[in-house]
């Protein structure tokens, strides 16, 4: 068709106009299946990192400048549990967010990613069952872990994963901000991360080189089995 | 061109990804397993049935001028409400599909069709191209997917067949130029033989 000012504004207009009303109806058709799949989603999360309960209520917090979703879970009227949507920016490919269960005793019950764009074969083995950040952390309290929180490189006790360590330390960073939340919560001193947050300069390693070579003949032995 | 020949000649006259090398921004960046792959191709698929239906009704009302603009719309329109369906209705799905969903809008074997079949050619062989270009795409990042993931974790579809790790950079960006590079001179030298 020849192209007039006139036609080519009133088509343009009119197509965009047809095409918004389109996505405008099929978002209000929608909205309410995906609030409830969102719901679902979390409610299944929950249920994966908590002992059992039968009610929860939510309530937002900052930590650390970072936005978490504490879950208070109750069992009747007792409290077993705290599930928290923590986050980190740290990652090696930037944000991921992680759903951390604490008992109500303050120990690590489960971890689940929630989302991530870690390097796939790396740093996205985070999200495998029974990795070795999630056993470093399970039915421990991390108030009583070696302080401050820290990957094995760094000085601490949490195991990283193999040719992972920034994604490790960004887990440890997520998990420490779930824990720091939950204390918010209770009242409670907070945990305090250790290497996560430096960019160590050559030199002022703390140890590192030291504890490296053992660590990873450690990390070794464990790959094998 | 009989039908059937529409259809198949996506497949391999005119591959997307080995012969006429279009989209390869999706191509690289979603075949980490053959699953992604083929999830990939699918929705693709679909964007690309409709839009190319649709842009083929509506072509003798689009002046010449402005109808890049005009395709970009409605397939803009096409990937997000098959976006928000997916989100709605296809939750377990969305959640490994998602983030490619939005990619599809800029995938150029899209706007491609519509400009050199579906603004030239009738609603129900647009269909039919759509579809013979989409399975050829599927397809393509299928095996891709699959070669590379075989390759760089040892497993294929998500079943594990090795212990242990593969050749990781399989998986990363290097390795997806590899296997592209030597899948497409693999099947220009099969598809060129039977000419």
């Amino acid at each position: 068709m020849k192209s007039s000012l006139k036609n080519m504004v009133v088509v343009l207009f009119s197509i965009t106009l047809i095409a918004s009303l389109c996505v405008g109806l099929v978002n209000k058709i929608t909205f309410e299946p995906i609030e409830k799949a969102k719901q679902e989603n979390i409610q299944a999360a929950l249920k994966n990192v908590l002992p059992e309960f039968d009610a929860s209520e939510s309530e937002a917090l900052t930590v650390d400048e970072l936005p978490v979703i504490v879950h208070t879970a109750k069992l009747g009227e007792q409290v077993v549990g705290y599930a928290v949507e923590s986050m980190t920016t740290k990652g090696f490919s930037g944000v991921f967010r992680l759903m951390v269960g604490f008992r109500a005793s303050g120990e690590v019950y489960n971890i689940n990613v929630l989302e991530h764009s870690e390097t796939p074969g790396l740093g996205s083995k985070m999200g495998d069952e029974g990795n070795s950040l999630i056993t470093s952390f399970k039915d421990k309290n991390l108030a009583n872990m070696k302080q401050p929180l820290a990957v094995t490189k760094d000085g601490g006790d949490v195991q990283a994963l193999t040719a992972a360590t920034i994604s490790s330390r960004a887990y440890v960073d997520a998990v420490v901000r779930a824990y720091n939340a939950v204390q918010q919560i209770k009242g409670g001193a907070n945990v305090a991360t250790g290497a996560t947050s430096t960019e160590w300069t050559e030199g002022e390693q703390p140890a590192a080189e030291a504890t490296e070579t053992v660590n990873e003949e450690t990390q070794k032995g464990e790959d094998n089995e | 061109m009989n039908k059937l020949q529409l259809i198949t000649k996506g497949i391999l006259k005119e591959n997307p990804t080995f012969v006429l090398i279009l989209g390869m921004c999706p191509t690289l960046a979603t075949t980490t397993s053959a699953i992604n792959g083929m999830g990939m191709g699918a929705a693709t698929m679909a964007v690309l049935i409709m839009s190319n239906i649709v842009i083929s009704l509506i072509k003798n009302l689009i002046p010449d001028k402005v109808r890049i603009p005009a395709f970009i719309v409605v397939i803009a329109s096409f990937v997000t409400v098959i976006q928000l369906l997916m989100q709605a209705y296809l939750p377990s799905l969305y959640q490994s599909l998602g983030i490619f969903i939005p990619l599809i809008v800029v995938n150029c074997i899209i706007l491609g069709r519509a400009e050199a079949f579906a603004s030239k050619n009738n609603a129900l062989d647009s269909a039919l191209d759509g579809l013979g270009i989409g399975l050829g795409f599927t397809l393509s990042l299928t095996l891709i997917g699959a070669v590379r993931e075989l390759l760089g974790s040892g497993a294929i579809f998500g079943q594990s067949l090795i212990s242990g790790d593969g050749m990781l950079i399989f998986v990363l960006a290097p390795g997806g130029f590899l296997v592209l590079g030597y899948l497409m001179v693999l099947f220009n030298k099969l598809t060129a033989k039977k000419k």
